[in-house]
């Protein structure tokens, strides 16, 4: 195994004072919800341990992870957070090309078999044995299992590799599947958003690069420290939810008093992502602050699940626009009606009985 | 579910002993059946109102925030009624243990049995105006009684494990409800759904006390037994003494 860089030495290397670096650390200490002590052992891990090495392969996907990712907010990131990881392979931002960069990829795999991790971006569609996403003159398919079998670990970046994301939405017709369960012999950890947040993205690697192992992971796979939360939990709105003061049409005054989205069809309630505390481009907004609710893009096929607009999820399955209120007053509506019908009957039934009982 | 079905889940058909009054009466739900019957009939019309408000929110209040609790407070009495709610039920199941033989009807149906499916039908006749009378029952007749264990028993089981996953949401993942809940998640990865099926499933048993309470009134007017009077006093009349 070649002996790798650390982490500090590239960024002395390229300038970077140890002050900021340790500013650095802080900050990531405080994003991942780790007492300030923590901060000392995360220097110390950049120090002494060498980088880890990344393959970062391209599925079927839009690069905006990729896009956040080199946004991550604090001012190291763009010169060091690329330099904290060895990212030995990215199509979308090496300056190798065509075989060269495929040789890059296949050199990782040999001489860092077990130790390095694997980043998806975006999924592979299986229907017509994967042509629908060649990468390298192969299917995506093919190039995901290849590298996965020698890795570590696999991070699937945003909602297309965690869930399937648009691509896989109704009715998928390229059968975009998400990683997990293409991948199932390796760990899986599950970064979902559509992007996700350039901070979360920094920090789940800054924790395994740290603590030498996978932070932990919710039921479905999602590190806790950033997805245990919804946005309705943190969200700053909330006490105008709580109070019932709503937003009832866009640009009425409750909109402009910042009342809470809830009857605009936010979809906090229901989302696990670090939004609402993190906030996006160096914690300045989020899509409620800037006054729309959320559509729910870290959550597990949120495309299909209705308007981004209407507070009750619709129910395709009646083949015209229903929501469980209106399928629930349809029936009650029909159930009275055949109550009121059936209890007309059974007094003509009793007032001839009676005749005939003479009663 | 009971293979054997006890005779007693089936009609009436001897003379009761002590015959010479017309009228006849068995004890048949016993204080506790009772007591939960309306509390949890109480619980359900407080649910489906709070539940209904939360899924559609009254129009907005304005003033000040802190002034205002309106969407806190209809959530809180909806979780302290889904509390009365499931407790109660648990309660019920308890004295299905030590109650009394119909205490144990609305838990178990006697799927196997030719007889009762025979007088499911019968009962569906009588519904129908097929049948001219209907049979007399000590506990309840075959029809209400699969339409109570697949509304009530499997249903607030439901209410109750989508209910409390929901809540578990809120609570927390260190929360003992998202403990004991929270793999209700591994099946709606969005819980948009686990919203929209609790949300179907009260207008199912919206639905079921619709129904139920006009059968109430009219089986109490037209069967040959008493049947609100029962689920007030516990005992079951009978207006005659024919089989
Ligand atoms: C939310 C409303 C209600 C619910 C969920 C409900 C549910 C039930 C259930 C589960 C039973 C079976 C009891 C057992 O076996 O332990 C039952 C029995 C009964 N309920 Fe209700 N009930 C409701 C409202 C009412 C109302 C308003 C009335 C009166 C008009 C009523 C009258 C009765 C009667 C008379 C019985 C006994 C039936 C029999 O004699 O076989 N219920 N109900
Ligand atoms: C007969 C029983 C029940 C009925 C009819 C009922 C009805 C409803 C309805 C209609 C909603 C709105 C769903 C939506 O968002 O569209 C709701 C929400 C909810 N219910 Fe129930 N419910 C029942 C029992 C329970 C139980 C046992 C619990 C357990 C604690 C529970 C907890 C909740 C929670 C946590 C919510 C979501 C509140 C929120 O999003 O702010 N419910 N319920
Ligand atoms: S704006 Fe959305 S996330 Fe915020 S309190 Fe309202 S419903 Fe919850």
């Amino acid at each position: 195994m070649a002996a790798l860089e650390t982490f500090y030495d590239v960024i002395r290397r390229q300038g970077i004072s140890r002050r900021s670096f340790l500013k650095f650390c802080s900050l990531a200490a405080a994003s991942m919800g780790l007492p300030p002590a923590m901060a000392g052992r995360i220097a110390h891990a950049m120090e002494t341990k060498p980088r880890i090495p990344v393959l970062w392969v391209h599925g079927l996907e839009c690069t905006c992870c990729s896009e956040s990712f080199i946004r991550s907010a604090h001012p190291l990131a763009k010169d060091v957070i690329l330099s904290m990881i060895s990212l030995d392979y990215d199509p979308v931002i090496m300056a190798a090309a065509g075989d060269q960069a495929e040789a890059a990829l296949e050199d990782t795999i040999q001489r860092y078999k077990g130790n390095y991790i694997l980043a998806v971006e975006g999924n592979p569609p299986l229907n017509e044995d994967g042509m629908f996403c060649i990468v390298g003159g192969k299917p995506f398919t093919e190039q995901l299992k290849h590298a996965a079998k020698d890795a570590m670990a696999v991070i699937s970046w945003g909602s297309c590799a965690s869930w399937g994301c648009v691509q896989a939405a109704h009715p998928n017709p390229t059968q975009a599947t998400p990683v997990h369960k293409v991948i199932t012999d390796k760990p899986v950890i599950k970064v979902p958003g559509c992007p996700p947040i350039a901070e979360v993205m920094t920090g789940v690697v800054t924790y395994m690069l740290t603590f030498g192992r996978l932070p932990e992971l919710d039921r479905q796979g999602r590190p806790k420290m950033f997805y245990s939360q919804r946005i309705h939990d943190k969200c700053y709105r909330r006490p105008h939810f709580d109070a019932g003061q709503f937003v009832e049409e866009w640009d009425d005054e409750g909109a402009r008093k910042g009342y809470c989205l809830y009857k605009m069809g936010c979809k906090g309630p229901t989302t696990y992502n670090a939004c609402s505390t993190t906030r996006w481009n160096e914690g300045v907004s989020f899509p409620i602050q800037s006054g729309h609710g959320c559509i729910g893009c870290s959550e597990d096929g949120f495309w299909d699940k209705g308007s981004f607009y209407e507070r009750l999820t619709d129910i395709k399955q009646f083949g015209i626009e229903a929501n469980a209120d209106k399928i629930g007053m349809t029936a009650a509506g029909v159930a009275g009606a055949a109550i009121a019908t059936h209890a007309a009957l059974s007094a003509v039934k009793r007032a001839r009985a009676g005749k005939g009982e003479n009663q | 579910m009971t293979v054997q079905t006890d005779p007693k889940d089936l009609a009436v058909h001897e003379t009761p002993p002590g015959e010479a009054h017309a009228r006849t009466s068995v004890y048949v739900y016993e204080a506790p059946v009772r007591l939960w019957h309306w509390i949890n009939a109480l619980a359900i019309v407080v649910l489906s109102v709070t539940g209904y408000l939360i899924g559609s929110p009254l129009h907005s209040t304005g003033g000040s925030g802190t002034d205002n609790f309106l969407m806190g407070g209809i959530r809180f009495v909806h979780f302290t009624a889904a509390y009365v709610f499931a407790i109660g039920f648990l309660a019920r199941l308890y004295w299905a243990f030590v109650g009394n033989h119909h205490a144990r009807q609305l838990f178990t149906l006697p799927f196997w049995n030719g007889a009762w499916w025979r007088e499911l039908f019968g009962e569906l006749k009588w519904y129908l105006f097929l049948e001219k009378e209907p049979k007399k029952y000590v506990g309840h007749n075959p029809l209400a009684h699969a339409v109570m264990f697949f509304v009530i028993t499997l249903g607030s089981i439901f209410m109750i494990l989508t209910g409390f996953a929901l809540y578990a949401e809120g609570t927390g993942h260190d929360s003992w409800q998202w403990a004991a809940f929270g793999w209700m998640t591994a099946i709606f990865p969005n819980t948009q759904g686990l919203h929209t099926w609790h949300h179907l499933g009260m207008w199912v048993i919206i639905l079921f006390v619709m129904v139920h309470v006009y059968a109430a009134v009219r089986e109490d007017i037209m069967s040959r037994q008493s049947i609100i009077s029962t689920m007030i006093s516990g005992e079951r009349m009978f207006k005659d003494n024919r089989p």
